[in-house]
């Protein structure tokens, strides 16, 4: 618990209304999808970045850690309260300040929600393109924090590419500015992309320039049904071989569509054991003919079925086999642990065949989809925890498949970050020295250990599990 | 007996909720009251906290599991389909139990800090309060819907009818030979505010030669009852219409209120054997209409050529029963529409059962929205299948406003009858 006077110094900071202790409000921020729990001391609402500074400078005054949170939704987490302390939730400042259609250039407050701000830029023509799948309900503060990606980054990039520039109160409560609403600019280091992904650790983001394009005349959704994993993975390198890069490549293996049958009354034919959701945008004139040229790329790798959609509702059909993913594997194990390693695009058949293998070896289920296009795969082990054993046999397989998409050339976490469900297996990827470096710059700029202390690396003080 | 699940039954359900925040995309109350504390996955967090007695129904649990609609738009935008509106209600039971109901009435007005409510009778809204306690039985969901103490006096209430409906009909409107019987349950909403609904509903079956019975010892469903956790209240009004509506053989039960169809065909399901077949005739009334060729009928007639524009609110109760395709089907092939849809038609009005009387203010930035969506549809008439809509859209308009009448799609389809119906 913390003392009277803080509450009251936090209360005078960000006003009475805005900071919360009962049992309730500390409980209904205690959590977030990784479905961890930890109890703060109290939670703030601050409502500008001058407040956020303030809070920031009593923390370090009193030595109090600050867990930086938007929407609470991400998967590795990087917004729990680990050690108690100050939950600061930014969700107050939703405000988009500026579209500026002259220069291409959003300037945004951290706790827009995603979607809100794609609806608002679209109205216009413009285009933000990154698309988590939470976007509906995460922040554009969260998806910055995290570097969030999606189906389209394949084409377009994930968030980092979009922000040239932010505002940012640094974990002693200076307030800073990194980049601008420049398209260039090489002044000192780039400080604007250190910060993205940085998951809360060495600054919190309260203003954030973003980059637009313009928005596409339109789109055109394909569903493809393989006979094989490897006639899917097939078709992703011919079709980019082909210089075509659709604006997503969906892909969900034989295991996940018999989650999908067993599940729902989709259809989806007993010969298909891969699926690939293939869409295409640009002007209107020119998708057809894209389309065509995908179809006929693909012919010879043991397509079962296409289902072309031409219109929107006819696309959004298409995915709900997609959409069905969640929902239906529950209906296997009850919990699931979902692992976004990355891995080159042309090794994605390689890593599943290792991933049915481990999955083999430890006896549990694991399913495998994601974005093929970018080799992003979403490896879901499923169990249920109340099988005694299952959680250990779970961890086994973790490390296994880091492990294999680490010899692949591959990557931990395409999209999710580390938070504190990853920490454990950071040495598999970045050595000590590399680690040291990192280290360096949080302890250079947080030398209390103030903000989202324990995140990506753990500190001694937190238990390190094996 | 009827025996409605204790918060203890929904264990599972709780474990179901992934934390993933999708709840909070949909649910209204959250959209217009950016705390946690509001959307489904904070209610589940405090349920479960509750069942591991890790916290008591401190004030602000109270505040919290009170700031629902039970309008179900989680559970439809949730990937795991968990029902937190069942979860709420059964929270809300429990509230009760413990704490008895005009406790959880009081706590409630104690939280939201306005110990004004209680000397509101005296002012406008009072005399109104006073009419309507006169005119309603003790067991009407309507007394939980208008606790004379909370009515503000900004609402647009409907007047109370001088008489009933069920007290104008006969209990027993022959029909046609070869036609289906069907048992009318009137709910509450068309009995004391709506009658003229009635007669529409009435008229229609005239018109398709449909025997209607309209069993006079029918009571209120007890819906606002589940909103207001009152679980004695809810289990006697189950079995005293278990026992009014089975003493007849009918091929279906039709409900022109969402309310009433939730109430009969969901929440009378769970509560026991006795209750399934009860529950599995229910029908809505524009369901029974499209499966009885009514669409073909009324697309024979001759468009008029002034045709005016009507949009369509979906009720969250027949929704949340996958009924959303028939009551628009219907207006469709009405001759003297022409019908649009409004951006958002599936989300809630703001009326919630109790919640529009507890938390009005919350409940009128919902409604706002509401109003301004029916607005950008460029419908003059909004047309609904629920009483409880209609009286919330309204007050919506009201405050908004607005031009556009609230109708009961009945009363739109009665118009483009033959005139000897």
């Amino acid at each position: 618990m913390l003392p009277d006077s803080t509450i009251r110094a936090l209360e005078e900071i960000v006003g009475k209304d805005n900071v919360f202790t009962s049992m309730a409000d500390r409980i209904c921020y205690s959590y977030d999808a990784t479905q961890q729990s930890f109890l703060p001391a109290v939670v703030v609402h601050p409502g500008s970045t001058d407040e956020i500074s303030r809070i920031m400078k009593l923390a370090n005054r009193e030595l109090i850690p600050v867990f930086p949170r938007g929407a609470g939704s991400g998967f590795t987490g990087g917004s729990l309260p680990t050690r108690g302390g100050i939950v600061l939730c930014t969700e107050r400042m939703d405000r988009i300040i500026l579209i500026d259609e002259e220069n291409l250039v959003a300037t945004v407050e951290p706790g827009v929600v995603t979607e809100q701000f794609q609806k608002e830029v679209e109205k216009r023509g413009l285009f933000y393109p990154p698309d988590p799948a939470s976007l509906k309900f995460s922040t554009l503060g969260g998806n910055v924090a995290e570097c969030a990606g999606g189906p389209r980054c394949i084409k377009y990039g994930v968030t980092k590419d979009f922000i040239i520039g932010l505002e940012v109160v640094t974990p002693i409560g200076d307030v800073i500015t990194t980049g601008g609403p420049t398209m260039k600019g090489v002044v000192g280091y780039d400080l604007t992309k250190l910060l993205c992904g940085s998951e809360g650790t060495l600054g919190i983001i309260t203003r954030i320039v973003i980059k637009l394009l313009p928005l596409p005349e339109a789109k055109k959704t394909m569903l493809v049904l393989f006979d094989s994993i490897d006639g899917a993975a097939q078709a992703v390198s011919a079709i980019i071989r082909g210089k075509i890069i659709p604006a997503t490549l969906e892909f969900m293996d034989g295991r996940t569509l018999d989650c999908v049958r067993q599940a729902t009354s989709l259809e989806v034919p007993e010969d298909a054991r891969a699926v690939l959701i293939i869409e295409v945008d640009g002007d209107s004139e020119f998708l057809d003919k894209q389309a065509a040229r995908i179809a006929e790329i693909i012919k010879p790798l043991g397509v079962v079925e296409t289902r072309i959609a031409t219109t929107p509702e006819e696309s959004e059909a298409l995915w709900q086999i997609r959409r069905s993913v969640s929902a239906s594997l529950r209906k296997v194990n009850p919990d699931k642990y979902n692992e976004d390693i990355c891995v080159p695009r042309s090794k994605v058949p390689d890593m599943i065949r290792k991933v049915d293998a481990i999955s083999e070896r430890y006896a549990i289920p694991i399913v495998n989809f994601g974005h093929a296009g970018d080799g992003n795969i979403h490896v879901n082990i499923m169990v249920n925890k109340k099988v005694a054993g299952d959680t250990l046999k779970a961890e086994g397989a973790i490390r296994d498949v880091f492990k294999a998409a680490l010899e692949l050339g591959g990557t931990m976490s395409g999209e999710h970050g580390i938070g504190i469900a990853k920490a454990p297996y950071i040495p598999l990827e970045i050595t000590p020295a590399a680690a040291d470096y990192m280290k360096a710059i949080k302890n250079a700029l947080d030398p209390n250990n103030i903000l989202n202390p324990g995140k990506i690396f753990f500190d001694e003080e937190d238990s390190v599990p094996e | 007996m009827a025996k409605l699940k204790d918060l203890e039954d929904y264990r599972e359900e709780i474990e179901h909720c992934v934390k993933c925040g999708a709840c909070r995309a949909h649910c209204p109350v959250f959209v217009a009251d950016k705390r946690e504390g509001r959307v489904a996955r904070g209610k589940i967090a405090l349920a479960n906290s509750v069942l591991e007695g890790e916290v008591g129904f401190e004030k602000k649990v109270l505040e919290d599991m009170s700031q629902c609609l039970l309008c179900g738009s989680c559970c439809a935008g949730c990937p795991n389909k968990v029902h937190t509106e069942e979860i709420v209600a059964a929270t809300r039971r429990r509230i009760a139990e413990q704490q008895g109901l005009s406790t959880f009435g009081k706590g409630i007005a104690a939280v939201m800090g306005r110990p004004k409510l209680m000397n509101l009778l005296a002012k406008s809204g009072g005399t109104l309060s006073a009419i309507l306690f006169k005119k309603l039985p003790e067991d009407s969901g309507l007394r939980l819907r208008f606790p004379a103490p909370y009515l503000e006096a900004d609402r647009t209430l409907p007047p109370i009818t001088t008489k009933p409906f069920r007290e104008r009909v006969p209990e027993i409107v022959p029909g046609e030979e070869g036609q289906p019987t069907i048992l009318f349950f009137t709910g509450c909403g068309i009995n004391y505010m709506y009658p003229a609904i009635g007669e529409a509903f009435l008229r229609v079956l005239k018109f398709l030669g449909v025997t209607v019975i309209i069993p006079k010892d029918q009571v209120c469903c007890g819906l606002p009852a589940v909103s207001a956790g009152a679980t004695r209240t809810i289990e006697k009004l189950a079995e005293q219409n278990l026992a009014a509506l089975s003493r007849h053989k009918v091929d279906h039960i039709v409900t022109a209120c969402a309310s009433c169809n939730a109430g009969l065909g969901d929440i009378y399901a769970g509560m026991g054997d006795a209750f399934t077949d009860l529950s599995a005739k229910t029908v809505d009334i524009f369901v029974f209409l499209a499966n009885h060729g009514l669409p073909e009928k009324l697309a024979a007639l001759p468009k008029a050529d002034k045709r005016i524009k009507v949009t369509y609110h979906d009720p969250c109760h027949l929704r949340n029963r996958g009924i959303t395709k028939e009551p628009r089907q219907i207006l469709k092939s009405l001759p003297q529409v022409e019908y649009v849809e409004m951006p958002d038609a599936q989300t809630c009005c703001g009326l919630g059962g109790t919640y529009s009387v507890y938390h009005y203010e919350t409940s009128k930035k919902i409604g706002a929205r509401k109003a301004a969506n029916i607005a950008a549809s460029g419908a003059d008439v909004v047309a609904t299948d629920c009483p409880g809509c209609i009286m919330q859209l309204q007050d919506n308009i009201n405050h908004a406003k607005g031009k556009q009448h609230p109708v009961h799609i009945l009363e739109l389809l009665v118009e483009a009858l033959p005139e000897e119906f």
